[in-house]
Order: C-alpha cells, then sequence, then structure tokens
C-alpha cells in the first residue's frame, strides 16, 4: 500500500539529477502523511534507472519497460504512470518540474481525476505553495480531489542522498494504447556541460553578448567551475544559443550557489526564473538595470573587458 | 481547416503585481489588463495556417463579461468570430479545460491551438488537461507547426533541444515563445472586429460544472532579495565573492 508515487524522469538511458530533488518531496510528504513512498520508471530498457534509484529508501520501484514506451509521449507514458498510479493507490503522484514533467503529469491527472499544482515550493501535509505572476506571488492552494499531482520546483528541494536498505522492484506489464502522437526525431542541443538546473554554478548572457560567438567568454567562466550556462529569452530568440538554456517564468528555474548575469537587464520574467539563487552577481555598462538591484554584487562595466578579466582573476584565485 | 484558438484575459505582464494586505487576493484596481501573450502566438499561428489552407478560426475566451476585449484583440488579429465562456474569473484549469472540451465537441474543429502557459497563473496545463479530456494527441511547447494531410508535424522545445512529432488531426499544438512574431492589427481591422460574431454562453449551459479542483487559499508577497551592491572593479569582485564563500 502507498500513498506517494515519485515518477522517475531519465534521459539517455540515465536518471536526471531533478528526480533526487521530487524524490526528497516524496520523502517529506511520505512522513508528513505517515504513508509509503513508491518510485515509478517508465520506458524501455530502463533496468539502469531503476537500479539507480535502488538505494533512496522507497518502499517499492515500480518499473514499466515496454518497447512502445521507448519515445516519450505524454499519451502512453500517461496511460503507464496513471495505471500503476491506480494499482499502488498513489494518494499523490509527483514528478520534476523539467519539460517531460510540465507535458506529462496534467495528462495524468486528467486520466486520474485529480486536480494538479504546478511547480510546487512546499508541502505542509496539507496544502502546496506556489508560484505564480513570475514569481512575484506565492500562493497556498489546496487540492481538493482524493488523488492529487503536482510538479516539483527543483529549486526547494535538496537532492535526495541514498540511504542504506535496498528497495525492491517489481515490474509490472500494462498494455499500452496505440497513441496520436508520434515520435519522429530528436534534435539534440550541443550537451558538453550540466543542465543550468543542475549546476551549483550558472553563468547567463543577455541580449548585451550581442552574437552567439560571444558566449565563449561566459563558457571559460563556467568550465572554471565546471558550471552551466544560462541565458536570456532576447539570446535564445536571437538563435545564439539552444532553447532549453532560457532562465526565466517561462523557461528553466535555477538556484545555484553562485549566478552571474551578464549583459542582461534584469526582467521580471528572467527574474523569476534565477532570483532564489544564493550569491548573484550582475555585470551590466548600465548602472540603472534592474539586476542590478537584486544582485549581491553589481559590476557597473562594459562585459567585453570585465568578463575576460574575471575570468583572468578567477582562474589565478584557484589555482 | 477548422481551427480553435484559445485568448485568456490577464494582467500586463509588465505590471506591479501586489498582494492586499489580508492576502485573499491581488491588488487590481489600477492594474491593465491584456490578452495572454502565448495566447497572440496561438492565435497567429492559427491565422498563418488559415492563410495557406483556408478555412475559419474561432476565438475561445473564458473569464468575466471583460473578456470580450481579449476575444475582439484576437478578432482584429484576423479570427472569423468567437466564442465568451462567461465564467467566474476563477475557473482553474481543468475547469477550462472540461468547458473547452464541451466547445470542441460541438464546433469539432480539426486544430486546437493553446498558449503554453497562462501568465498570471504560470500552470502550463490546460492544453494537456484538454488533449485528455478528448483522447487526442498534443505537441506542447510548438516553435514550429505544419500542417499536413490529416496530420501536423510539429517541433517542441524541450529539455536537451527540439523533439520533432506529427499527431493526428484534429488534435492539441500548445505554442512556446518562439513559434512566430504576432502580428500587430491596423486601425481598421480593429473597426472590423466590432462586427464579428461573438456569441456569449456559460458553463451552465455547457452542462460544466465549474467548482475548483485546485483552491487557492492565500497569497503572500515571495520573501525579498537583499541586493543592490555596487563593486568598483573585478578586483573587488573577486574579494567580495571570496568574502561570500560563494567561490
Ligand atoms: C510571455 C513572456 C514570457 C517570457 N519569458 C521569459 C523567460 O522565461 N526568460 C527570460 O529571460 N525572458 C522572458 N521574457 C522576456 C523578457 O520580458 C525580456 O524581454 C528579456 O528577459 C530581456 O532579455 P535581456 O535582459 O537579455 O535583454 P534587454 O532587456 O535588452 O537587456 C540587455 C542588457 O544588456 C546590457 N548591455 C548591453 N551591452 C552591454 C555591454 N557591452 N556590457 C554590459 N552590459 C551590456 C544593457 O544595458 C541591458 O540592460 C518573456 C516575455 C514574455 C512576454
Ligand atoms: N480562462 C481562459 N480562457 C481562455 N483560455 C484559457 C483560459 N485559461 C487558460 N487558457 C488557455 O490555456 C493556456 C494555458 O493556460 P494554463 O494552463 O492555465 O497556464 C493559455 O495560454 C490559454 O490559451
Amino acid at each position: 500500500m502507498s500513498g506517494i508515487c515519485i515518477v522517475a524522469e531519465h534521459w539517455k538511458g540515465e536518471l536526471k539529477r531533478s528526480t533526487l530533488n521530487a524524490l526528497t518531496f516524496g520523502r517529506e510528504a511520505a512522513e508528513k502523511l505517515g504513508v509509503d513512498l513508491s518510485l515509478i520508471v517508465v520506458g524501455s530498457n530502463v533496468s539502469h534507472v531503476a537500479d539507480q534509484l535502488k538505494f533512496y529508501g522507497a518502499a517499492k520501484i515500480y518499473v514499466i519497460d515496454d518497447p512502445q514506451l521507448e519515445h516519450y509521449t505524454a499519451e502512453t507514458w500517461g496511460h503507464a504512470v496513471a495505471e500503476t498510479s491506480k494499482a499502488c493507490h498513489a494518494k499523490i503522484v509527483a514528478m520534476s518540474f523539467g519539460t517531460t514533467g510540465k507535458d506529462l503529469m496534467p495528462r495524468v491527472a486528467a486520466k486520474l481525476k485529480a486536480g494538479m499544482a504546478s511547480g510546487i515550493l512546499s508541502f505542509d501535509g496539507h496544502s502546496f505553495t506556489r508560484e505564480m505572476w513570475a514569481g512575484s506571488v506565492i500562493a497556498e492552494v489546496e487540492i481538493k480531489t482524493e488523488v492529487q499531482v503536482v510538479t516539483v520546483q527543483g529549486t526547494h528541494f535538496v537532492p535526495a542522498n541514498p540511504v542504506g536498505s535496498e528497495t525492491p522492484i517489481e515490474h509490472l506489464s500494462i498494455s499500452i494504447p496505440r497513441g496520436r502522437t508520434h515520435f519522429i526525431e530528436t534534435r539534440e542541443a550541443r550537451s558538453d556541460r550540466p543542465d543550468p538546473t543542475e549546476a551549483r554554478f550558472v553563468i547567463s548572457g543577455g541580449r548585451g553578448m550581442g552574437e552567439a560567438g560571444n558566449f565563449t567568454l561566459l563558457e571559460e567562466i563556467a568550465d572554471i567551475f565546471e558550471g552551466a550556462v544560462g541565458a536570456t529569452r532576447a539570446a535564445v530568440d536571437s538563435g545564439w544559443v539552444s532553447n532549453d538554456l532560457q532562465v526565466g517564468q517561462t523557461g528553466k528555474k535555477v538556484a545555484p550557489d553562485l549566478y552571474i548575469a551578464v549583459g542582461l537587464s534584469g526582467s521580471i520574467q528572467h527574474m523569476a526564473g534565477m532570483k532564489n539563487s544564493k550569491v548573484i552577481v550582475s555585470i551590466n555598462k548600465d548602472e540603472e538595470a534592474p539586476i542590478h538591484g537584486i544582485a549581491d554584487f553589481g559590476l557597473v562595466a562594459d562585459l567585453f573587458k570585465a568578463v575576460p578579466e574575471l575570468s583572468q582573476a578567477l582562474k589565478k584565485e584557484l589555482n | 481547416m477548422k481551427i480553435l484558438v484559445t485568448a485568456k484575459r490577464v494582467i500586463d505582464p509588465d505590471m506591479k503585481i501586489q498582494v492586499k494586505p489580508d492576502g485573499s487576493g491581488i491588488e487590481l484596481s489600477s492594474m491593465s489588463f491584456k490578452i495572454n501573450p502565448f495566447d497572440e502566438i496561438a492565435i497567429e499561428e492559427a491565422l498563418r495556417i488559415r492563410e495557406e489552407k483556408g478555412g475559419e478560426v474561432i476565438v475561445v475566451g473564458i473569464g468575466g463579461e471583460k473578456t470580450i476585449t481579449e476575444i475582439r484583440a484576437g478578432l482584429a488579429m484576423g479570427a472569423d468570430r468567437g466564442i465568451l465562456v462567461n465564467a467566474d474569473n476563477d475557473a482553474d484549469s481543468d475547469a477550462v479545460a472540461r468547458i473547452l472540451a464541451r466547445i470542441i465537441e460541438h464546433e469539432k474543429p480539426d486544430l486546437v491551438l493553446l498558449g503554453k502557459q497562462a501568465v498570471d497563473v504560470d500552470d502550463n496545463q490546460v492544453a494537456q488537461l484538454l488533449a485528455e479530456h478528448l483522447d487526442w494527441g498534443q505537441a506542447c511547447f510548438a516553435s514550429k507547426v505544419e500542417c499536413g494531410d490529416g496530420r501536423a508535424r510539429v517541433h517542441r522545445e524541450v529539455d536537451g533541444g527540439i523533439e520533432v512529432v506529427e499527431i493526428d488531426l484534429p488534435g492539441i499544438i500548445s505554442a512556446d515563445l518562439r513559434l512566430n512574431e504576432p502580428r500587430y492589427p491596423k486601425v481598421s481591422d480593429v473597426l472590423k472586429a466590432d462586427r464579428k460574431e461573438v456569441r456569449e454562453i456559460t458553463p451552465e449551459d455547457l452542462g460544466v460544472d465549474v467548482s475548483p479542483k485546485v483552491v487557492i487559499k492565500k497569497f503572500v508577497e515571495p520573501p525579498q532579495r537583499q541586493g543592490g551592491r555596487l563593486v568598483a572593479d573585478v578586483d573587488e569582485l573577486v574579494r567580495a565573492l571570496k568574502e561570500a564563500k560563494a567561490i
């Protein structure tokens, strides 16, 4: 008998780290409600992903491993997740707040006739909190349905650490209906760098970067910290960097230990995605730029001079 | 093709949002409203498809009476007619999806285009809920749409890059920021829009129970950051970062 189900997010056969943040929510919720925590792994050839989850203190890992689930679609995965949730009598079904969770979980909620809260920040055993209006407001929400579905904003839950005992794995076989959505291909963005949501250091560039090539200035600093590069909508719209680097209200929410904002003004929409970072540095030539107002340390300077200087200084400092 | 699009009335995203002192809601007086930016993108895409393939574009808005303004904005862009579902402003995303599902059962469009996210509640749910309620395919977060015979090919903006999918039609697509750049209506089109048909109905007419599945109990302001210290140069910055143990 289970109460909380966490759906694992994985990519190219590996567990996504954001699942560990969702797991922390799951553990906390299970404790608050005095119920079990279960994990759900859906896909094809996912035994390695299930193995990666074995030592996180869950009561059970349910695996639906089916060639028909090789390529994610909300319809097929949604069916598998909803059926599994029913089988384990889930009260709360949760997933990380990546594009898969955002696409999938409402579909799961509709299948389970559940109310859903997107991107939750906390749970007190009764209500959830979540951001609205680009993070200008935090709402306390109550989901009135018996089964509840949420996506978990990773910035507010630390990644879970492994614990002692091993969780048993149970394979379920569920017949998967033919969907009306057909996978064609993935056009992968270059990805030799961590995802901004997973990195402890993020350096983001905005319109001030001027062109795609100038992002190498930021990459040089990201390399020092093995960190991630992010961007504003303006930089993504210009085609300078991949869409999945957009930080903000309608992109990714990040909260690294150190966030350096370069050549970006600090729109409400951008700040919604990074204002929970531990330390924020802004580099912008305009003293009036709103980003300086929320930065711990603001440097009013031309980025093309300041960023290479900073890169040198950091290398010297950290070697 | 017959295309149904949605238009939500939201507070202008450039306005500063304030919570009422008692936490019961948002200060609405002195706020200006506009159509949800993602919905403008969805409408633009619908118009482009109609311009290529012919057909009709219907704009649906759910909300208070004033939502007529946002429906007219869609009509001014070039949509053909509108439907205003006069519902309490706080119908939650699932109620909106169930209302849309009933309208779609009547109108039988070939394609439904929505925004990916309403920038007030920031739910990012309605398109997906609707697809499930109708048992249709979904392609959310679209950055490119090509309509073919009985199918649409969609580029989706996902973590890791772009995912290309095809959905059977009728189907559901939600628009992301880079799908297109919405047009500005000409004055003459704004005038013309006033004469286009907008039908008003209620959720009761559709037999939809709008009692919410998700209830907002309280609004609070987020903690404010204490920022704003300026440093003179890179040396001072590095020293400050060391003191703050950030490096
Ligand atoms: C529906 C909607 C959703 C959105 N979602 C997001 C989102 O998720 N994320 C997001 O980021 N945006 C989002 N936006 C866009 C947002 O409103 C802003 O337009 C965007 O964030 C601005 O990007 P920017 O700061 O790079 O550009 P600008 O505002 O143009 O700022 C550029 C800054 O660079 C500085 N600069 C220029 N040259 C130099 C130089 N040589 N040295 C130093 N500084 C320099 C300038 O002083 C300026 O402050 C959204 C908008 C809408 C309508
Ligand atoms: N009240 C509404 N009226 C019309 N469309 C809506 C309404 N609420 C949501 N939508 C549509 O659903 C999309 C996603 O909204 P949401 O899931 O609430 O973030 C929006 O971009 C709109 O296209």
